[in-house]
C-alpha cells in the first residue's frame, strides 16, 4: 500500500540507521535482561494467585449486561 | 465540520460476592454503591447524595431515522441506587453490574484521568462495603468484558458529533476502525465464548468482547450486538449534535490504550465530519472480520474487503494514520485538543510501529500483549496447556480491581496520570465542560439539588416550584463560564438569578 509505505519512510525512527544496528546489537543482552524480569514477576505472583483456581473460575459468574 | 469533541466513558463492572452461598449481583452492586455513598456523606459532613433524573431519557431513538421501537424498553431499573457524584460522573447499579459513568471530558488525557478516577472509586467502594459486610465476606470488582462463560458487559464510549453529517456517512469509516483498532485497544482474553470456534483453535485472542458481536450497525445492547450501535440519544441540544455511542470495545487497565481507543476513534470521527476520508475500506464481512482480527496473534490476516482486494488491520491503521497526520497539518486537531491530538499522533505511530515490529515491545501499553506475555510465561515455566484452569484464573485476576491482587498493576504498564491527580477527579469535576456546573453544584448546595442528568439539573430552592436548568450545551458550564459565578453565590436561588435560569 503506497500510503502506508510514505508513512513509513517519513517516520523519522526508521531513518536512522545507526540507532537501529546499535539496537540490534543489544537485542540479546534486552531479551536477556526481560526475561530475568520476568522470572522476577513470576515469583511475585506465585504469592498473589487465586489459590484454587479452578473453583474460582467455576464460581465467576455474571449476568449478562450491555 | 467537525464538532470540538466532547467524550465520555461508561464502565460496567464484573462483580463477586465472596464468602456467601447464596450470592446476588443485583443485591451486591447496590450494596457496593450505597456503602461508597454512605463513607463519602460521612467525610463530607452528613449530606446525602443526589439521585439520577430520568425525564431526558430516550435509549430507542434509532440514529438511523427510524421510529422509536416500542419494544425496547427503558433498560435501566428505576428503583435501584442511582447517584450523582461531586466529580460529575455517574455511579449505579444496571443490568446487574456497578456501572460508572465518567463526566463529560474535553480531551483524551482527561478521559484517562476520569476512567482511572471510577476505578478508583470503585476500589473505595470494595472498601467500603468491606466495613460493613460480616467477617469472611468480601464484594470485588473486576474491570473486564466477560465471565467467560458466554456472558458479556460492556464499556461504552461516547463522542458528541455534528448532527449534520448523515449517519450512514459514519457507519463504514467507523466499522473499518472498530474492526481494526482491536491490535491496540484489545484486552486480551484465553479461549474463545462464541460458537464459532473452541478453545482448541482459539488458544488466546486479542480483545473480551469480539466473540459477543452478530451485527453491523443496529440498536441492540444486550442481544445481536451491532458493531455499530444507533442509539440516538445526544444529551445534548440534538438540532446540533448527535452523540455516538460505541459499544464494540473492551474495557482496558493500560491508561495509553484508554487514551489511544478514544483518541484515535475521535480522530477517526473528526475526519468523517470533515469529509477528510477519501477512501471507504468496506468489509466484506465486517462480522467476520471483527472475529478475525481478534483471533489472529500474528496481526497479519487478510481481511476481504467488498471490492475483491484484502487488506490487514494493520495496514488499514498505517492509512488512518497517514490520514489523521494529513488531516492534522490541515489544522483538524481543533476538534480534539491540540496537545491531546498530537500526543495521541505519536502514540499511534508508536504502537502500530511496536506491533509490527515485535508486540511484546509494547507490552508496557497494549493490555491484550502484557496479558498474553504474562500468561504465557507463566504456561511455559509450569508447563501447562492453554486450557488449564489456571491460565483462565490470571485471565480474570488481572481485570481485578484490588492493588494487592491485581495482574494488571504488576505487569508494568506505562502510567500517564498521577495517583495524586486521580485522588482529586475522585470527586472534582473536569474544568472544561458543563460537569463542572454539575459537580461543583453538588458539592456546594446537595441539600438543594432534587436530582440531576446529562443535560440538566433540578432545583428546589424552597417557595418557588422546582427550578430545572437546561444544560444542553456540553462545552458549556466550565470554569471559565460559571467559576466565579458558583463561588461568589451563596445560595442557589442567587446563583440562578445571576445566571438567567
Amino acid at each position: 500500500m503506497a500510503e502506508r509505505e510514505q508513512v513509513r519512510r517519513t517516520n523519522p525512527e526508521r531513518q536512522e540507521g545507526d540507532a537501529e544496528e546499535a539496537s540490534l546489537a543489544t537485542t540479546s543482552d534486552k531479551g536477556e535482561r526481560l526475561k530475568a524480569e520476568m522470572d522476577d514477576l513470576l515469583d511475585e505472583i506465585d504469592g498473589v494467585l487465586e489459590t484454587n483456581a479452578e473453583d474460582f473460575v467455576k464460581s465467576y459468574v455474571q449476568k449478562g449486561g450491555q | 465540520m467537525a464538532v470540538r469533541k466532547i467524550f465520555g466513558i461508561e464502565t460496567e463492572y464484573g462483580i463477586l460476592h465472596r464468602g456467601t452461598a447464596d450470592p446476588n449481583p443485583i443485591s451486591a452492586s447496590s450494596l457496593l454503591i450505597n456503602a461508597y455513598l454512605a463513607s463519602v456523606a460521612r467525610r463530607t459532613g452528613g449530606r446525602t447524595p443526589v439521585g439520577w433524573d430520568f425525564e431526558d431519557e430516550s435509549p430507542g431513538v434509532d440514529a438511523r431515522g427510524l421510529a422509536a421501537a416500542s419494544a425496547l424498553a427503558p433498560e435501566v431499573e428505576t428503583h435501584l441506587v442511582n447517584a450523582v457524584l461531586t466529580n460529575g460522573a455517574r455511579f449505579y447499579v444496571d443490568h446487574a453490574h456497578p456501572e460508572l459513568s465518567t463526566p463529560e471530558c474535553a480531551d483524551p488525557r482527561s478521559v484517562v484521568l476520569y476512567d482511572r478516577a471510577g476505578e478508583r472509586i470503585a476500589q473505595q467502594a470494595m472498601e467500603a462495603a468491606a466495613s460493613v459486610l460480616p467477617e469472611g465476606e468480601e464484594i470485588v470488582v473486576y474491570k473486564n468484558n466477560s465471565d467467560r462463560k458466554g456472558n458479556s458487559y460492556g464499556c461504552h464510549e461516547n463522542y458528541l458529533m455534528d448532527r449534520q453529517v448523515p449517519f450512514g456517512r459514519i457507519v463504514p469509516h467507523a466499522i473499518a476502525h472498530f474492526v481494526t483498532r482491536q491490535v491496540f485497544t484489545g484486552a486480551g482474553k484465553v479461549g474463545v465464548e462464541s460458537p464459532h470456534g473452541s478453545g482448541r483453535t482459539v488458544p488466546f485472542q486479542l480483545t473480551q468482547r469480539a466473540d459477543f458481536f452478530e451485527e453491523e450497525v443496529g440498536l441492540e445492547t444486550t442481544l445481536k450486538r451491532p458493531i455499530v450501535n444507533t442509539r440516538d440519544e445526544p444529551h445534548a441540544d440534538p438540532q446540533k449534535y448527535r452523540r455516538l455511542h460505541v459499544i464494540v470495545g473492551d474495557a482496558n487497565m493500560s491508561e495509553v490504550a484508554t487514551f489511544l481507543k478514544v483518541g484515535t476513534t475521535a480522530m477517526v470521527l473528526g475526519m468523517v465530519e470533515d469529509g477528510w476520508l477519501r477512501r471507504e475500506f468496506v468489509f466484506a464481512a465486517p462480522v467476520r472480520a471483527l472475529r478475525q482480527v481478534s483471533r489472529d496473534l500474528t496481526l497479519g490476516a487478510p481481511l476481504q474487503l467488498v471490492d475483491g482486494s484484502s487488506v490487514t488491520a494493520l495496514e488499514l491503521q498505517w492509512e488512518l494514520l497517514a490520514a489523521a497526520r494529513a488531516w492534522s497539518e490541515a489544522g483538524g486537531l481543533e476538534s480534539v485538543g491540540v496537545a491531546a491530538g498530537t500526543e495521541v499522533l505519536t502514540r499511534w505511530e508508536e504502537v502500530l510501529g511496536g506491533l509490527e515490529r515485535d508486540p511484546n515491545s509494547v507490552s508496557h501499553i497494549v493490555d491484550w500483549v502484557a496479558k498474553h506475555r504474562l500468561l504465557d510465561a507463566y504456561r511455559e515455566r509450569h508447563a501447562l496447556d492453554w486450557d488449564d484452569p489456571r491460565l483462565a484464573a490470571m485471565d480474570l485476576q488481572y481485570h481485578d480491581l484490588r492493588p494487592d491482587r491485581s495482574l494488571a498493576m504488576r505487569v508494568g504498564l506505562e502510567r500517564i496520570t498521577t495517583d495524586e491527580e486521580v485522588d482529586v477527579a475522585t470527586t472534582m469535576p473536569p474544568e472544561d465542560t458543563r460537569a463542572y456546573f454539575r459537580g461543583r453544584c453538588l458539592a456546594k448546595w446537595p441539600q438543594d439539588i432534587v436530582a440531576a442528568n446529562w443535560d440538566s439539573m433540578v432545583f428546589d430552592v424552597g417557595i418557588d416550584p422546582l427550578r430545572r436548568v437546561p444544560m444542553m450545551e456540553p462545552s458549556r458550564g466550565t470554569r471559565a463560564h460559571v467559576g466565579n459565578l458558583i463561588d461568589e453565590s451563596d445560595t442557589p436561588t442567587e446563583l440562578l438569578d445571576r445566571l438567567g435560569a
